[in-house]
């Protein structure tokens, strides 16, 4: 039945995607434009590099989310989630101590499992407890940041071993031929949430939920299952968020992540994704990230926005963009 | 046997009774201390310093208990105040999360006759604190700025700044007056938000926007973390020194190690609670007179002095 149904679905959406899906990138060019006509010095390699290099955590964190929202749920615990994830993982390094590859690899095998282990949690609880997720992620938002303060007493967990954070370094710092290792991970993340999210049923599976969740149960749609696993994804994508976070400053703090959730659905609905399910767009997500860390960078870089008006103007060009490309599919 | 036990005991009271009195003037206080829970670097210190001071002070005092209440906001330190009044202190040592909520639960405390010791944030009616214990926000800006005049005589800085409040106003606008006619000039000022990923990104686009940078007031500690990474990524060699501010134990080693690009830090201790509460216990157990303002200055943390500011156990 699904068979039948869902590829006219997507045939009939095919051009008007095209169009919705453009209009981020087109928002992004505007900006960039902005930017260079407002410093020059915005246009340098090391300037953008440096910005889609730090937006990374964001986009991974957001391709996410594009698979909890598109599928009609909400995660408000990622930023909390990456905090207690970043604590546990340096405290495994700690305690093993060496600096080795094997030291390191299992520090990243305990992120990863401990964030999965949390978005499960997050799934769990929302399938079978019945309960909306804001209310649900709302609650391990604090649990999960009350720990992570916690384990670090109010104060900082910090990579002890100096060789360690040598040897890890590069991982938020190096670069494949020219390209840095954060921006690889994103596009790798990116292009695998992509695959899943159009290519297999489980993807299309997750957008029908969002866009009916009754006619998805009725069509067979392993309801429960299919909403866990997207919570899986999103803790997994924190997980590998923190991967590349961790190197940065070889630290955790209890402010580690702070309204990170905020970030990552601004970033998936400027990509596009209905806030309301049933849409999800994983590259518009990205472009999103870049966009939300490109109008930081070009506030700074801008010499006549007063330190006190930034957030204002901040708040006036994402709304101005999304204007933007509301208008753009309109007036198709 | 019950009686008798009993007999003893009363025996035994009346004699310590007799003997505390012929002694000194030894009696029982109960002090309350109401602090905001460790939601922060600063704060973790700050519960860290009033639960060690809790013990000291009851070593030195017999017949004194400390009780220490942490609490997440401003709503929970209201309820902390009420059980802390409900176990019969004589004397409150709080830390308000704001001025607006916490004035009028204060001020009931105040109203059963105990004692109230105020720490760093102020309350909103003054007259309700007997004591008054507060960092020194103007002077922790001024000596960062002298230390800036002093040193680099000639330069461009920037100047990352924390949370827009009240505090972080008066340590910048006199952090400005101390640089005011010397030749150090600020090129750019940026808020951060006292956060290292936040300094870290303001100070990546700071290194972009300007060619050349003398030296940078991170203001605090977490910032100065993040703003030595992001020069550290964009290998330049103009900056000469990083100055942050609070007193964090891994900057202060950094100092008394004599690291170069973190000649000094600035205090504003988090044991400034610690301060508090031995001036609050001092009103009981000694005969100066101990009611009024204290304010601790903000000091220069130097090679030479950095080992007195060094609390290795302290989470911060």
């Amino acid at each position: 039945m699904t068979e039948t149904v869902l590829p006219t679905r997507a045939e009939k959406r095919k051009f008007k995607m095209d169009m919705r899906a453009l209009s981020p990138f087109i928002a992004l060019i505007v900006l960039i434009i902005a930017g260079a006509l407002i410093n020059p010095d915005f246009l340098t390699a090391s300037n953008l590099l440096n910005v889609v290099t730090r937006s990374a955590f964001i986009a991974i964190i957001a391709v996410g989310a594009t698979f909890v929202i598109a599928s009609g749920g909400l995660d408000l615990s990622v930023g909390s989630m990456a905090a207690l994830t970043a604590g546990v993982m340096i405290l495994t390094l700690n305690s093993q101590g060496s600096a080795d590859m094997g030291t390191l690899a299992l520090g990243m095998l305990a992120a990863i499992a401990l964030s999965a282990a949390c978005g499960l949690a997050n799934g769990l609880i929302v399938t079978f407890g019945r309960i909306e997720p804001f209310i649900v992620t709302l609650g391990t938002m604090g649990i999960f940041r009350s720990l992570v303060i916690w384990l670090a007493a109010g104060g900082t967990i910090t990579i002890r071993n100096l060789e360690l954070r040598e040897l890890y370094r590069p991982v938020y710092f190096g670069s494949v031929f020219g390209i840095p290792v954060p921006i690889i991970a994103f596009l790798a993340v990116a292009s695998i949430g992509a695959l899943i999210l159009y290519r297999t049923s489980f993807g299309r599976h997750v957008v029908a939920l969002g866009s009916n969740e009754d006619v998805a149960r009725y069509s067979g749609v392993p309801i429960w299952r299919v909403r866990t696993l997207t919570y899986i994804i999103q803790g997994i994508c924190v997980g590998i968020a923190v991967l590349v976070y961790v190197p940065r400053l070889g630290s955790a703090t209890p402010t580690t992540g702070l309204l990170w959730e905020l970030q990552a659905i601004t970033a998936v609905v400027i990509g596009g994704t209905a806030l309301k399910g049933g849409i999800g767009r994983v590259w518009g997500t990205v472009v999103g990230a870049v966009i939300l860390e490109l109008v930081a960078n070009i506030m700074v870089l801008s010499n006549f926005v007063s330190e006190f008006l930034v957030g204002a103007v901040q708040g006036a060009i994402i709304i101005i963009a999304m204007l933007v490309q509301r208008s753009v599919h309109r007036g198709r | 046997m019950k009686a008798t036990v009993l007999k003893i005991a009363m025996a035994a009271g009346l004699m310590a009774g007799v003997a505390t009195g012929a002694v000194a003037q030894q009696k029982n206080v109960t002090i309350g201390v109401s602090i905001p829970a460790a939601t922060h670097g600063w704060t973790g210190g700050a519960v860290y310093h009033a639960q060690e001071t809790a013990k000291a002070l009851e070593k030195m005092h017999p017949g004194l208990k400390v009780i220490v209440k942490t609490s997440p906001d401003g709503a929970s330190q209201a309820n902390a105040l009420d059980d802390l009044t409900a176990q019969k202190i004589d004397a409150l040592v709080v830390l308000p999360f704001n001025s607006d909520e916490l004035t009028d639960p204060v001020r009931q405390v105040k109203n059963k006759g105990v004692l109230v010791t105020v720490i760093d944030r102020g309350l909103k009616d003054p007259s309700i604190q007997d004591i008054y214990v507060a960092g020194d926000n103007p002077g922790f800006g001024r000596i960062a700025g002298k230390y800036f005049a002093d040193t680099l005589k000639q330069g461009n800085i920037v100047v990352l700044r924390g949370i827009p409040t009240v505090l972080d106003d008066e340590r910048v606008t006199n952090f400005e007056k101390a640089i005011q006619g010397s030749g150090v000039k600020i090129l750019d000022r940026q808020y951060a938000n006292w956060n290292r990923d936040d300094a870290f990104k303001v100070m990546q686009d700071f290194l972009s926007k300007h060619q050349k940078i003398d030296a940078v007031w991170a203001a605090d500690d977490d910032m100065a973390l993040g703003v030595l990474e992001a020069i550290r990524q964009a290998k330049r060699d103009d900056i000469k020194f990083v100055v942050g501010g609070a007193g964090m134990k891994e900057m202060v080693k950094r100092v008394m190690d004599g690291d170069k690009m973190i000649p000094v830090d600035v205090t504003y201790p988090p044991a400034l609670v610690a301060t508090a509460m031995h001036v609050t216990a001092a009103n009981f157990y000694s005969n100066a007179p101990m009611r009024g303002t204290f304010v601790l200055n903000a000091q220069l943390i130097t090679k030479d002095n950095a080992k007195d500011h060094y609390f290795p156990n302290s989470p911060f």
